[in-house]
């Protein structure tokens, strides 16, 4: 058969059912995909609106300036305010240069080798680990043989909760720049060293700011890994010394009989998920600012 | 047609700092150099291996000091391989394998001890895409500099105005040093991948297929550009377009399927080819 000349012919009828057919599963697709949205929205505007409703009533100066107090001695969450940001703070510090690296050798050294593969296996285990056990891990190889909770062991128990996020975030950011840049330092006689730091890193750096951020954002709230580690304070101390921080108070306070405490508890809440709410807005700012 | 006009726009170039022209001249880089036309490199029975598969097979080319030779074929004829060969690009890659010589002063530059970054600091290669770095245009030549050089800071800013200037780029750009390279047009971006080459004064520079991704005008700038720079350079040029070998190359090297084919004086290549398939490729029978 010549196949220049005799073109198959086409059916309009089939055509213009397959096509009424192709919207009429788009229109449902959409539609599920609309309902499945509401439904995940409701539920956060509930938590949300849940918070605000009974968080706000709490809220005031004595939050911020005074420390966790005893039940009806007007309390604030100063202490715990303080030793969250301590610890999720000098987390992060330990954690970020570790992750950074390691992802770093993950993207630009490791290739197809079986180090990189294990790496990148364990990293993404610690991922998903459950985050008590980080806390027990730590309880165990620093609390207990020290004798002593601490806020240093409960900054260390994040730290370790803030590897593999940065570790993903680092690997995957630093895949996204073009091999073409790396090649064009190199072609200028840039050392591979100087080229990453200097090239990849700076093309990437919205992104791996990123990372760290949603690494904070995840370790600000977490609590079980201080309950084994920081323990709680009920006033000010040093990192050296176990040490109050949000998540745990609120976690004592949620559960006591005290209406002043149930209500200390709320506030914090609302506290701690507004803070996570800005740092998840500004990495999301970041990446916009990005593309 | 466009060399009478390269000329005129050679003439018009606003020189460098003369400092600069003078540094240009120092030993290093202009070693004493009797014959013009002698070779700055000659490459001697190169095999290339991308694994198993072997891209080049037994190549033997000079490249004449000062001079322009372009490298036409096919695709995968292994044109852009051998100028990655040249600056051991190949390198990073660990499934990539030279065998042979390449010879820079007497230097057989695929010897496992040569320093690969005072290597690429001589041999400069500017790519097929744009790759302006993500900093200012002035960090994106500093960056080069620096990493060969210790410079006081206006040392650093002639040298920048220097290269700018070489690359004819520095009218458009003088106000606006200190501005994202990124904000640069694709032709602007790559006369300052080429200006950031010069800046470390290299002795060849590499070009592959460095007006593929641009527009005519810019095509023409940067064309006229390479006219410009053989003055003080060697320069190789990896091309799809037979004309724009005609333009700017001294001397052509056809290859085909990993070989070289045949290699002469441009106006020879493209008016009397020896070789039956140089004659069909640049006739436009196939490739």
């Amino acid at each position: 058969m010549d196949m220049t000349t005799h073109i198959p012919a086409r059916d309009a009828r089939v055509a213009l059912t397959r096509g009424q057919r192709r919207r009429t599963i788009d229109r449902l697709a959409r539609a599920l995909a609309l309902l499945a949205t509401l439904v995940a929205l409701a539920f956060l505007t509930s938590i949300l609106l849940t918070l605000f409703y009974l968080g706000i009533p709490g809220l005031g100066l004595h939050v911020f300036t005074e420390v966790t107090k005893s039940p009806e001695a007007h309390g604030g969450l100063a202490n715990a305010i303080v030793g969250s940001v301590a610890q999720t703070g000098l987390g992060t510090l330990i954690g970020t240069p570790i992750g950074l690296l390691a992802g770093t050798y993950l993207a630009e050294y490791s290739g197809r080798s079986a180090l990189g593969q294990v790496v990148r296996f364990v990293s993404d285990i610690l991922l998903s680990a459950p985050s008590i056990l980080i806390g027990l891990f730590i309880y165990q190889i620093l609390v207990a043989p020290t004798g002593g909770f601490s806020g240093f062991a409960g900054a260390l128990a994040l730290a370790i909760l803030v590897i593999p996020i940065v570790v993903r975030t680092t690997e995957d950011m630093l895949r996204l720049i073009p091999i073409s840049m790396r090649e064009a330092s190199i072609a200028l006689g840039a050392p591979r060293w100087k080229t990453i730091v200097f090239i990849c890193y700076r093309a990437a750096l919205d992104g791996l700011l990123t990372g760290v951020l949603l690494a904070v954002a995840r370790v600000a709230g977490e609590t079980a890994p201080l309950l084994f580690t920081s323990l709680g304070n009920s006033g000010f101390s040093g990192l050296g010394s176990a040490m109050a921080s949000m998540p745990v108070t609120i976690y004592q306070y949620a559960a006591s009989a005290f209406d002043d405490w149930v209500q200390l508890a709320w506030t914090g809440a609302l506290l701690v998920t507004m803070g996570v709410l800005a740092i998840n807005i500004t990495a999301r700012l970041l990446v916009r600012r990005r593309q | 047609m466009p060399l009478v006009r390269a000329r005129k726009v050679r003439a018009s170039l606003p020189a460098g700092p003369p400092e600069m022209e003078q540094t240009l001249d120092q030993p290093r880089l202009r070693p004493v150099d009797a014959t013009a036309a002698q070779a700055r490199l000659s490459i001697r029975n190169l095999d290339f291996f991308y694994g198993t598969n072997q891209a080049l097979k037994s190549i033997a080319l000079d490249l004449p000091d000062k001079q322009v030779t372009g490298m036409i074929g096919p695709s995968g004829c292994g044109k852009s391989t051998l100028l990655r060969v040249l600056n051991r690009m190949y390198d990073l890659y660990p499934n990539q394998r030279a065998t042979g010589e390449v010879l820079m002063d007497g230097e057989n530059i695929l010897s496992p001890d040569v320093d690969l970054n005072a290597l690429r600091s001589r041999i400069g290669m500017v790519f097929q895409k744009p790759t302006p770095f993500p900093m200012t245009i002035f960090d994106n030549i500093a960056f080069g500099v620096k990493l060969h050089e210790r410079l006081s800071r206006q040392e650093m800013s002639a040298r920048v105005e220097w290269s700018l200037t070489r690359a004819a780029l520095w009218t458009e750009v003088r106000d606006r040093l200190h501005s994202p390279a990124a904000g640069l047009s694709g032709g602007q971006q790559q006369r300052l991948c080429i200006a950031r080459t010069i800046a470390t004064r290299p002795e060849i520079i590499l070009l592959d297929e460095p007006t593929s991704a641009l527009d005519p005008i810019s095509t023409l700038k940067i064309e006229e550009l390479i006219d410009e720079l053989k003055r003080d350079f060697t320069i190789a040029i990896v091309t799809h377009n037979m004309q724009q070998a005609a333009r700017c190359a001294d001397q052509v090297a056809f290859f085909y399927l990993g070989e070289l084919v045949e290699v002469g004086d441009a106006g020879d290549i493209f008016t009397a080819p020896k070789q039956r398939r140089t004659q069909e490729y640049v006739t436009g029978r196939f490739g």
